[in-house]
């Protein structure tokens, strides 16, 4: 039997996405911070810990490129270290807030009876606003990489959950489902090879997103102090140290803010390369 | 349209049903017993006994969960450890300023993206186009924090155009409070109202291409009339569904930047029951403001009924 048609997949959608400069541009910031973050111990300059008191404070320059902190740290070296945290929890949260909101959103989707319950649920969950239900989850776990991970990712599964039922009650519908079940193909193979490969587009759309909205959002919880442990550097505890110095010594909050900024702008320009080539017709509106 | 009502009524108290239970689920996840962490190491066992027995946590916890559904249904969010005063009361006491900041915000939220919207969709294209939604996608990428402590850095230590933090004097009058509330205002304003230009524009995108617009415009209707009159009364439905999902948005944004401004409020509220631990609050605080989420929403259905006559149910 032949399978359900695909979207535009593989070497085609790297072409779509190649020909967009923005996209382009975008893809090559992220490669550039998530290389950065892996290469950390060969890339930063210094030791992201390491005390200097005599230079404390020193403005940008070409012996600290970013300039160096209250403890006489060097801040490039620490917005490097920094990105392996936030780049972790928001590759984290978006592989896992979308694995498990597929599961719920093809069971609401496609399981009539699960509908309302499924539904019910992601409404309940998405009343939460995001920061504050993960401050809670966080405070109830306690505060590390991983509870970070687990409340950011509990935050995010009904959006995904809610992307991925609107598209599965879409494909539940058409001819190839039900020829699939007139055929006497088992109900989850129905949903692996005919449900969840074609709703597989927005859902690379979502998990992108989610990826931006959790780095901003472990940003946000690690600048209120209730994220990872204060002694892990990353951009949002940068910028939550440096804001008793914003006025002698700006740059200790300008770099980790225009890396958070410039990796959340650069999924988000991904993001909507990837909508408007998987989903030509949404492209036009946005 | 009344039967459709109910259905919405009951619809919304199954998902508060599910909101008060997870709030109930996530409070009781801390790991060890919450009289011990409340009280710190140096309380006697006397005085954990006591404390246990006063939250009600002495009984088994399917008890817990009615007597916690019971209070609430008759507005009793419970007493606040740390303030030794009803939930209820620490949390009105603190809803003034992020009640002022959400509403100064969407406002001025609306007020930058709507005219943003309808003219990047008028000129749909045009360098003006491509340059708003650009812009846009920048704000939604800056952090809110972040922005404001650029802003209070530069126009308020700097410029000395608002004040730099605080809510004033607890005698400031009202229009005082307001003046403290502009400057974050504006933050969460400009960060927020890049989700409503980008839905306004494709809302009015929607519209601009209908019949109806067509028609206006071949009776010699002005431009501005057939814009603003018949194409934007049109495009209003999903705009003011994305206003009322930017109240989630803006209570996330309100909470981190009240800290920048040092504004008691609820987001300061909710960070501090965290570090001193103090459950009650933090159960508290999540229920009025998923409540409310529930509730606005609930309202904006409502008011389809009253904005666009093609809604009947």
């Amino acid at each position: 039997m032949a399978n359900a048609p695909a979207h535009a997949g593989g070497p085609g959608l790297v072409k779509l996405l190649a020909q967009r400069q923005s996209v382009v541009i975008g893809l090559a910031i992220l490669f550039v911070l998530g290389a950065a973050a892996i290469l950390a111990p060969v890339v930063a300059p210094a030791d992201p810990n390491k005390l200097a008191i005599a230079s404390r404070l020193t403005p940008p320059g070409w012996a600290h490129l970013f300039g160096t902190d209250e403890y006489g740290r060097d801040i490039f070296s620490r917005v490097i270290f920094a990105g392996r945290v936030s780049l972790t929890v928001g590759l984290c949260v978006a592989a896992f807030s979308t694995v498990a909101g597929v599961f719920f959103g093809l069971m609401g989707g496609f399981f009539r009876r699960l509908d309302a319950p499924v539904s019910r649920v992601v409404d309940a969950m998405m009343a939460f606003p995001d920061i504050l239900l993960a401050i809670a989850l966080v405070a109830a776990l306690g505060g590390s990489v991983l509870n970070v991970i687990i409340a950011l990712s509990v935050v995010y599964t009904p959006r995904v959950a809610r992307v991925a039922r609107a598209s599965t009650l879409v494909i539940r519908e058409l001819t190839y489902v039900e020829a699939a079940r007139a055929l006497g193909v088992s109900t989850w193979r129905i949903l692996a090879n005919h449900v969840l490969r074609n709703i597989v587009s927005p859902l690379i759309v979502q998990a992108t997103f989610t990826f931006a909205y959790a780095m901003l959002a472990e940003a946000g919880l690690s600048f209120l102090g209730v994220g990872v442990d204060p002694s892990t550097p990353t951009w949002g505890t940068m910028i939550n140290e440096g804001r008793k110095y914003v006025s002698s010594a700006g740059w200790m909050i300008l770099f980790p803010g225009i890396a958070i900024t410039l990796c959340v702008l650069a999924l988000q320009i991904v993001g909507d390369g990837l909508r408007d080539a998987l989903d030509p017709n949404l492209s036009k509106e946005l | 349209m009344a039967r459709y009502v109910a259905k919405r009524v009951l619809g919304m108290i199954v998902v508060m049903f599910i909101v008060l239970t997870t709030v109930f689920i996530i409070v009781r996840l801390a790991p060890g017993d919450p009289a011990s962490l409340m009280l710190g190491p140096e309380a006697t066992p006397a005085d954990v006994v006591a404390l246990r027995a006063r939250m009600g946590l002495d009984q088994p916890v399917v008890v817990q969960y009615f007597s916690f559904l019971g209070q609430i249904a008759t507005g009793n969010l419970g007493q606040s450890i740390f303030f030794n005063q009803p939930v209820t009361q620490v949390i009105a006491a603190r809803a003034e300023p992020t009640v002022l900041l959400t509403l100064f915000s969407i406002v001025i939220a609306v007020a930058i993206a709507l005219p943003v919207g309808i003219l990047s969709a008028y000129t749909r294209g045009s360098l003006f186009d491509q340059g708003s939604l650009s812009t846009a996608m920048l704000a939604a990428s800056v952090p809110s924090f972040w922005l404001g402590l650029i802003f209070q850095q530069y126009l308020a230590t700097g410029a000395g155009w608002f004040p730099v933090s605080g809510f004033g004097s607890p005698s400031a009058t009202f229009f005082e409070r307001v003046h403290f509330i502009i400057l974050p205002s504006i933050v969460l304003g400009i960060v927020n109202s890049a989700l409503i230009i980008r839905f306004s524009r494709a809302a009015m995108l929607d519209v601009l291409n209908d019949d109806f617009v067509r028609t206006a415009r071949a009776k010699g209707m002005s431009e501005w009339r057939v814009v603003i009159r018949h194409a934007l009364k049109s495009a209003l439905i999903p705009i003011v569904t994305v206003v009322g999902l930017t109240f989630a948005l803006l209570i996330s944004g309100a909470i981190v930047t009240e800290r920048v401004f040092n504004l008691p409020g609820l987001g300061s509220l909710v960070v501090g029951a965290v570090l001193r631990r103090d459950y009650p609050v933090i159960q508290g605080v999540l229920v009025v403001i998923a409540g409310l989420y529930v509730l606005i929403n609930f309202l904006i259905d409502m008011l389809y009924l009253a904005i666009d006559p093609r809604v009947k149910y």
